[in-house]
Formats: structure tokens, sequence, C-alpha cells
């Protein structure tokens, strides 16, 4: 007998939650505002599924229903992973070690 | 077009670095190549999805048009948005991460064959249940992180809005929502499907209304957390691992955040996500308020303290991020550096209104990240110095959490402040903190309160330095 797909991905879902488990552990807590920016960016590549709910239309009809859910969802998605990844970027940039003149 | 096989394995490598990226933040030097291998995932994801199509329709021209539109203007916003603000900005963009699950579920139940699912009022029974939770969880973080975002922002009145029976109604709504997920798999109903999506809406509003402005940390880790689950749900529909692995990620990592925040107050999460704290609180706190000698002083006296000091701590709190202090208190910091004063800042978990608030803060006014300390790290070393300088904390500092077992916060880690030989408190008024209590630490011999503006008075106190 063959095991259901749905399996491999419930294995993938339930390890990728204890690999989640112990790398935020890992976070240093001064870097929690950036964590959640980035995962709000990563989170974004729900995308994927826009971009093909965008494109199901094909030529004739580029504009139903379900392809204009897409593509607002598209958008909302690129304002994310835009901003997120970004925001995160500048955070981090701040980030600073003590000057050594200083010392 | 390339291949279902290969998709699979590139959703894969962009998982493995949507991992990479998360494990960057364990320092602030591995971190900005963290956040590299994170826009890296995502374009690899989003690059194979196109090729996976390969059907270039004219429909790809509005998915890229639309996708720098959403993209300018989110890199706009990333660039123009004050520090202080980042909380209301979370919650803004967990708010868009729901709104776009909902969508995607939509369309998907509009046109599974789109997405390989079956045909329209006959799904497959394991994507209709899948959707359905991912919709229903997406459509409650839009809603509740959109009340989280208004009191943030200050729209919406920070204090907990509660009425009678309205636990009983959430749990009935709930329960509603379970029972709507199993009629909608059995009929394939698409008025079930929007009534469904409606009522999450509505939990997520009532979910969020109860709880009070300063146990934000917890309500946006939690939306974060809810957020990741969303996209594991859709990721299941559309039987894409990069989406499963993002979701579970992101899904533990908010989890993670809000039992940190929970642990730093000494509650637990059911005690905060059902709310109302500090309402009760406040009326009997104001009631028995009795007139205690305070000792006040001005920016002079604070100055000359400071001077003679030989190490300061500073205890910043949402008070700073209020006034914008934080470029100010650099500059008085620099001052007493010059004159080789010992300073350090103390970082309570909870201090701000999202978990590292003020860590970001600290970091935009340049103060080199090895000179902030955690809780734990820093508690002992309060007997040692010479002058605590609190900055906008409050209850984070109160000595009552480890004396009298009455009060609402007992038991909460607080900070040591004090044990320091004197103790400098920058605050507006005597007026009690968010959890509704007196604070000690004004009345005690050693503090000096300083009644201003937190910006005006460091700036004040650097001029008399």
């Amino acid at each position: 007998m063959e095991i259901d797909p749905f399996i491999f991905r419930l294995s993938i879902f339930i390890l990728s939650i204890f690999v989640g488990y112990y790398v935020v552990w890992s976070v240093t807590p001064s870097l929690h505002t950036p964590l959640m920016s980035v995962t709000n960016a990563i989170s974004s590549v729900i995308i994927v599924g826009a971009i093909i709910a965008g494109l199901a239309g094909g030529n004739d009809s580029v504009f139903n229903v379900s392809s204009i859910f897409g593509f607002l969802a598209i958008i909302l998605a690129a304002v994310n992973i835009f901003g997120g990844f970004l925001v995160t970027q500048r955070m981090l940039a701040m980030y600073k070690k003590k000057k050594k003149d200083k010392k | 077009m390339i291949s279902a096989n290969l998709s699979a394995i590139f959703y894969l490598i962009s998982g493995v670095l949507f991992i990479l990226a998360l494990r960057g933040l364990s320092s602030p030097e591995t971190s900005r190549q963290g956040n590299f291998f994170g826009i890296l995932g995502m374009i690899i994801a989003i690059t194979v999805t196109f090729f996976s199509i390969g059907n270039f329709s004219t429909g790809l021209i509005f998915v890229l048009i639309f996708l720098i539109v959403g993209g300018s203007v989110g890199a706009f916003i990333a660039y123009r948005i004050p520090m202080t603000a980042m909380p209301e900005l979370v919650a803004g963009f967990h708010s868009l991460v729901g709104l776009a699950a909902v969508f995607v579920a939509i369309s998907a139940f509009l046109n599974p064959n789109a997405f390989n699912l079956g045909y329209p009022g006959n799904i497959k029974l394991g994507s209709l249940i899948e959707m359905s939770i991912g919709a229903a969880v997406g459509a409650i973080t839009f809603s509740g992180s959109v009340i989280a975002f208004l009191k943030l922002q200050g729209i919406m009145s920070g204090s907990p809005i509660t009425f009678k029976g309205q636990h009983p109604l959430n749990a009935l709504i709930l329960i509603s929502i379970v029972v709507l997920i199993y009629l909608l798999c059995a009929s394939q109903s698409s008025k079930l499907f929007w009534i469904l999506l409606m009522v999450s809406f509505l939990i997520g509003f009532l979910l969020i209304i109860p709880i009070g402005g300063a146990d934000m940390p917890v309500v946006i880790s939690m939306l974060n957390s809810y957020s990741g689950w969303a996209a594991a749900g859709i990721g299941f529909t559309l039987e894409n691992s990069a989406l499963i692995i993002t979701g579970a990620l992101v899904g533990s990592s908010g989890a993670i955040l809000s039992y940190i925040m929970c642990k730093g107050m000494n509650r637990s999460f059911f005690n905060v996500i059902l709310g109302g704290f500090g309402a009760s609180e406040q009326i009997s706190s104001a009631q028995n308020k009795e007139q205690k000698p305070v000792k006040s002083g001005n920016a002079d006296d604070a100055a000359f303290l400071m001077k003679n000091a030989s190490s300061v701590i500073i205890v910043p709190g949402y008070g700073m991020a209020v006034a914008q202090a934080q470029h100010a208190l650099r500059e008085m910091v620099d001052t007493l550096k010059k004159s080789g004063i010992k300073v350090s800042y103390a970082i309570h978990p909870v201090a701000g209104r999202m978990p590292g608030h003020m860590n970001v803060l600290l970091a935009e006014a340049n103060v080199p990240y090895d000179e902030v300390f955690e809780l734990e790290e820093i508690n002992n070393d309060f007997a040692n110095a010479d002058v605590a300088f609190v900055i906008g904390a409050n209850d984070v500092t109160n000595p009552v959490a480890k004396t009298d077992p009455q009060s609402p916060i007992y038991g909460m880690p607080v900070l040591d402040v004090e044990k320091c030989k004197s103790v400098l408190f920058v605050k507006r008024s005597l007026s009690p903190g968010y959890a509704g209590i007196d604070n000690d630490l004004f009345y005690k011999e050693n503090t000096l309160m300083l009644f201003a503006d937190a910006k005006k008075m460091t700036e004040d106190i650097t001029k008399n330095l």
C-alpha cells in the first residue's frame, strides 16, 4: 500500500516546527524585533499561491473573480515581502559594536 | 515550464534558506547575512513559481505590475517608518499576511482546477479542510492585527474593552467555526465558506479588543504565530513545501515569543488572552491613594548625582519611545562616558510594546549593542551601581512584585533598581503604570523623581553636566 503524500507534507511540517523551536530559542533577545519583521517577510512566500491564482485565467479571461483575488493577494504579499525584508535590513544595519578607539 | 519535481526541490531550497535567515539572528554579526539568505529564498520561490506555470499569458504582465506596485509601497513604507512606530508596522504587516492567506484561499475555493484540487463543488476533501483552516486562521490574523494596529497607533483606546458574557460569546463563536468547517466539508457549499470567513473576522476582532496596551507584546507575538499557521494551512492546500516549512517556522517563532513575553510578566498565556488586566485594579488603587512624601528634583540635581557617580545603569521603557528620547539619552550618556563614568543599559523583556522594542530604539540612537543587557545579565549589578536612571519605565521596576503576594504583579521578574545607591526616575506624574498599582520606588529615601517630559529632561541634564 502506498503512503498518502499528505503524510510526507505533515512530516515536513512537524519537523519544521521543531527546527523553528530550536532556531528561535537561539535568537538573541535584542534581535526579537527584527525576528518579527523577518518572519513577516518570509511568511509572505504565500505569494506563490497568489501568483498561481493570478495566472490561472489564461489569455481569454485574465480577470475573473478567482484571479482578481489572486492579484489582490499579490499586492498584499508584495508589500510585506519588500517592506519586511527592507525594514529588517534597516534595523540590522543599526546594530553596531562599540568602536575600538573609544575603549 | 519545469517539472513538478524540480520545482519542489527549489521550494525545499528556499525553505532551507528561510531557516538560515532565522538562524542568522542568533547574533548581530551574522544577522545581516541571514537577511540576505531570506531574500535569496524569496527570489528563488517566486522565480520557480513563474517557471513552473510556464504558460506566460497576458496575465503575467498584470502579475508583474501588481508585484511592482505592492513592492514599491512596501519599500516606501520600510524606508519612511520611524523606529518608534515598529510595533504598529509589524501589526500592520501581520494583517496583510492574514488577508493574503484569505484571498488565496478564496481564489482556490472558486477556481480549484488551477491548483489541481478538483472542481468547484467537488474539491478534494483533504484540500478543502486545509483550505478552510488556512482561511479561518488568516481571517482571525487579519482582523486581530487590525485591532492591534489601531490600539498601538492610538486611533483606538489602549484600554481593555470588556463586556458581560464576553468569554462565553467568544467560546461559542470558536465552536461555531469548527462546526462550520465540518459542514462546509460535508456540503461543499460556497455560502458556508463565506459565512466561515465572516465569523472568523468577527472572532479575531473580539479576541483582541479586551487586551490592553501594555499586553501588546504578547498580542503581537501571538498574531505573528497565527500568520505562520495560516501560511502553513495554505501551504498544505497548495502542496508547497516552502510554504509549509515557513509556516511552521513562523508559527513556532511567534509562539516562543509569546511564551517569553508571558514569562516576563509572570502571567499565563490564558490570563493575557482573556484580557481585562489593569481595568479593575485601577479603580481600587485610585481610592486608597494616600499622600506619601516624594522627593522631587530638577535637571541640576540629577546632573550633580550622575557626575559624582562611577557607574550608572539606564532603565528605558515605553515612555522613552513615546517621548522619542533615545537620541537625547545617548547624548547624555556620551557626556557621562567622557568623564569616565561606566554606563550600561538594562532592558526588561516586556519593556515597550513588542519584543526587543527598546533594543531597536537604542540601536537607532547608535548605542553599541554590547552595552545593552537583558534582565538576568544585569540584575546583580544594580547593587554595585551608584545611579539608576529610569526613563519611561514603571511597573518593571516595582519592588512590590517581590514583596507583596496580594499585588497583581507579584512574582513578575523586575529589575532590582531599588538596590542602587540612588535612583533617578523620569516620569511625567505620579500616576500608576499599566498594572494600575502604585510604585513603592517613588517613595524610597534614595529616589529622586524628575517630573518632566523624558526628552526635555534628558536634554536639560546634558546641559548641566
